[in-house]
């Protein structure tokens, strides 16, 4: 069972985006970040645990050419070996900051150039894939970049091959669940990074100095607006309010779920015990259990619980602790934060 | 976001506009050979080929203020005149009527459908008139082959984009509180039963499959909702039945239209981030407004057809008070395109300014009617 906790006033409401919600925890500080797109700008917050609000700052999208300011499309923090990037994506480029959102230390802005006129341009989707932040574009393409240390070098490293239809997520095997696919498979894959898009269309990729393909999963005419790893297991939340498992080797599927009346907006994981978030725009969020089964080894699921945030489109949700004992949701029009934790 | 967004934004506030001005024009008892002339010659305008020729091209979505302004040319296409006070209700109605629907679309491609409704309806205003009827039928031909083909994805930006642009507008309508579709905080009601999109199944269920993929365990939730599988999808052709019933005319029986202002708008900070919009980007706005309006070819009154003025209140006090009372936060500001007619060098823009007309101006007099009109304006 899970209660209301207070909730977290925004300066501005949430934008109908998909994954808008980003969280940021540092429990070593007793703080936990939050980021949210209300339109051309996103805000950043700071909360105690009580969600008590201590700071907050806004980012705008970095102008350019057009007609209309420019709408971000995602912020999502990086979680990186040696530092904490805030990455910010919109329909002009990419903005990398310190955690804080104080300084921006990279620009990229998009090239247009192979769009044709009825294409919308934008970037969306991020992860960050050990020393790699990978971002999505609306061409198809992944972008890898590589992040030093400290410092505003980074370089674009490589671009990914494998959509043809924008990039709506992308996640990766959260650090310490990295293990090899499956015991009696071949040690050699090592599936840590999934991309997903407007098709339905899953790509899993294995790391590197060089990434590679290693299975294509194919849609079935609906989008796959969120995606998340867990040990060798994709969770994908899709267009028809489905969620589905697959092992990330093979592709094969193994668990298929009647989850949501409305298009899924949002999964996250908490990944020390195997949770699994789902939130739709039917106004429901669903907390699943993930565990592997005695015999065969196969990924199990089931439902812990569903809460209704009532006349709330929502529009992103997030743990707010590795126990996954309490998360937090944003909604469409919405200017709070709702907090939810379990009694 | 995505550049197929405004026809279906224009098609479907324009469907709403004509479903609330033909109420008032039984409502104000106006004869209803002058009612069909005003409803005739706002589609007409609204589905003249070069103006659906501009509207269809790729583009972004106009600002509030800027897609405002082509709603006050159109309800002035006719001898028919309203004051700002009624101006500002019709567009508030509009404005809330089509985010009510694009939020309750199950699908984001019903968006679609939607808009069929509403050019079903239009139709039924014209039925006497063939040439107008053609202009409609042209009109979903061009829908059909732009949209008929887009993904899903796609028809999820269009709705996301949509979503944007009506972030933040909370202004309570009598109709949707008494039909309870919406809060007295001005949210839309989401129910959590009925019938589901078509293509999704109902939620309760977890299948799990081996490697094989064989199904192996079948177990069921509880989801928390109360769903039904959609009967059947809606038609996508000319003719045919929508299912969905978003978009139909509400106002059909004679239903109340008020709205309420107080407390309406939240977010101030959010509301003038819009009106204070940097000036360089405004020009470009407005050379893509003036080839748009530029494309309404607005007839002028002809004959000894004498003007009348539709009031959306019931009583004219009851529209001076509004006006009065009016929110800051919800002024809509309509561009004065004549102001920055010096910022202008092309010859071409500046010809179609020069037949914009300011509209708390008294019209230039082209007949009888006119001067009737112009010496009413100046009681």
């Amino acid at each position: 069972m899970f209660r209301r906790e207070r909730s977290i006033p925004l300066r501005g409401s949430a934008a109908a985006l998909c994954n808008n919600l980003s969280v940021l925890q540092l429990p070593v500080r007793n703080l936990t970040h939050f980021g949210v797109v209300h339109g051309p700008s996103a805000q950043l917050l700071s909360a105690a645990p009580e969600g008590v609000p201590l700071a907050q700052r806004q980012l705008q999208a970095k102008e350019g050419a057009g007609v209309s300011p420019p709408l971000i499309t995602q912020v999502h923090w990086c979680v990186l070996p040696f530092r904490v990037l805030l990455v910010l994506t919109s329909h002009r480029g990419i903005q990398m900051y310190e955690s804080d959102g104080s300084v921006m230390v990279y620009w990229h802005a998009l090239d247009a150039g192979d769009a044709s006129l009825v294409q919308a341009v934008f970037a969306r989707g991020i992860a960050a894939s050990g020393h790699f932040i990978c971002v999505g574009m609306w061409s198809g393409r992944v972008l890898v970049f590589d992040i030093p240390a400290k410092g505003p070098n980074i370089v674009l490293s490589e671009e990914l091959a494998g959509h043809q239809t924008p990039i709506t997520d992308i996640a990766t095997e959260p650090a310490q669940g990295q293990l090899d696919c499956k015991p009696l498979e071949n040690r050699d894959c090592v599936a840590d990074m999934v991309t997903a898009d407007d098709s339905g269309l899953l790509c899993v990729w294995q790391s590197g100095p060089e990434f590679k393909l290693l299975t294509r999963i194919p849609g079935f005419g609906v989008p796959c607006p969120s995606v998340q790893l867990w040990q060798g297991t994709v969770a994908a939340g899709y267009g028809n309010g489905q969620v589905r498992l697959y092992e990330a080797s093979t592709g094969t599927l193994h668990v298929q779920i009647d989850a949501h009346a409305r298009a899924i907006c949002a999964l996250d994981l908490a990944p020390e015990v195997g949770k699994l978030l789902s939130a739709a725009e039917d106004t429901f969020v669903h907390i699943w259990q993930l565990s592997r089964s005695p015999e065969g080894g196969y990924i199990e699921v089931e439902h812990c619980h569903g809460e209704c945030v009532p006349d709330t489109q929502v529009c992103g949700a997030r743990f707010c602790d590795p126990s996954g004992s309490s998360f937090a949701v944003t909604g469409y029009d919405l200017a709070e934060i709702l907090r939810f934790s379990s009694m | 976001m995505s550049v197929r967004t405004l026809p279906l934004l224009f098609l479907n506030l324009g469907g709403e506009m004509l479903y609330i001005l033909d109420q008032r024009l039984r409502a104000q008892n106006i004869p209803g050979d002058k009612a069909r002339k005003v409803l005739n010659d706002i589609i007409s305008t609204m589905f003249n080929r070069k103006f659906m020729e501009e509207l269809f091209k790729p583009q972004e979505l106009y600002s509030k203020k800027a897609l405002r302004t082509v709603y006050d040319r159109l309800a002035h296409a006719s001898i028919m005149r309203l004051n700002q006070a009624s101006m500002d209700k019709l567009y508030d109605l509009m404005t809330m009527a089509f985010k009510y629907q694009v939020l309750l679309c199950p699908r984001p491609k019903d968006v679609l459908l939607v808009t069929f409704n509403h050019l079903d309806a239009i139709k039924g205003f014209i039925q006497d008139s063939p040439t107008i009827l053609h202009q409609v039928d042209e009109t979903f031909q061009q829908l059909t082959e732009i949209y008929g083909g887009l993904s899903a994805g796609e028809f999820q930006l269009i709705r996301q984009t949509l979503l944007i642009f009506f972030q933040d507008l909370h202004i309570r309508v009598s109709i949707f509180l008494k039909d309870k579709v919406q809060n007295s905080n001005g949210r839309f009601v989401l129910p959590v039963s009925g019938p589901l999109p078509w293509g999704t199944k109902v939620p309760g269920l977890v299948r799990t499959f081996n490697n094989k993929g064989e199904e192996v365990r079948k177990v069921e939730f509880k989801h928390g909702g109360s769903y039904v599988a959609a009967p059947k999808e809606g038609s996508f052709e000319l003719y045919g039945d929508r299912v969905l019933k978003l978009g139909t005319n509400m106002y059909s029986v004679n239903r109340p239209m008020e709205t309420h202002m107080s407390g309406a708008s939240e977010n101030l900070a959010a509301q003038t981030q819009e009106s204070i919009a940097p000036n360089p980007l405004a020009k470009e706005e407005l050379n893509l407004l003036a080839r748009l309006i530029g494309g309404m070819e607005i007839k002028k009154p002809s004959g000894p057809e004498p003007g009348f003025r539709l009031n959306l209140f019931t009583t004219d006090e009851e529209e001076e008070q509004a006006a009065l009372t009016r929110p800051e936060e919800l002024f809509y500001e309509v561009i004065n395109i004549q102001a920055t007619q010096d910022q202008q060098t092309n010859e071409e823009l500046a010809r179609i300014m020069g037949e914009f007309e300011i509209l708390d101006q008294p019209r230039r007099s082209a007949s009888k009617g006119d001067d009737l009109l112009a010496m009413m304006d100046e009681l």
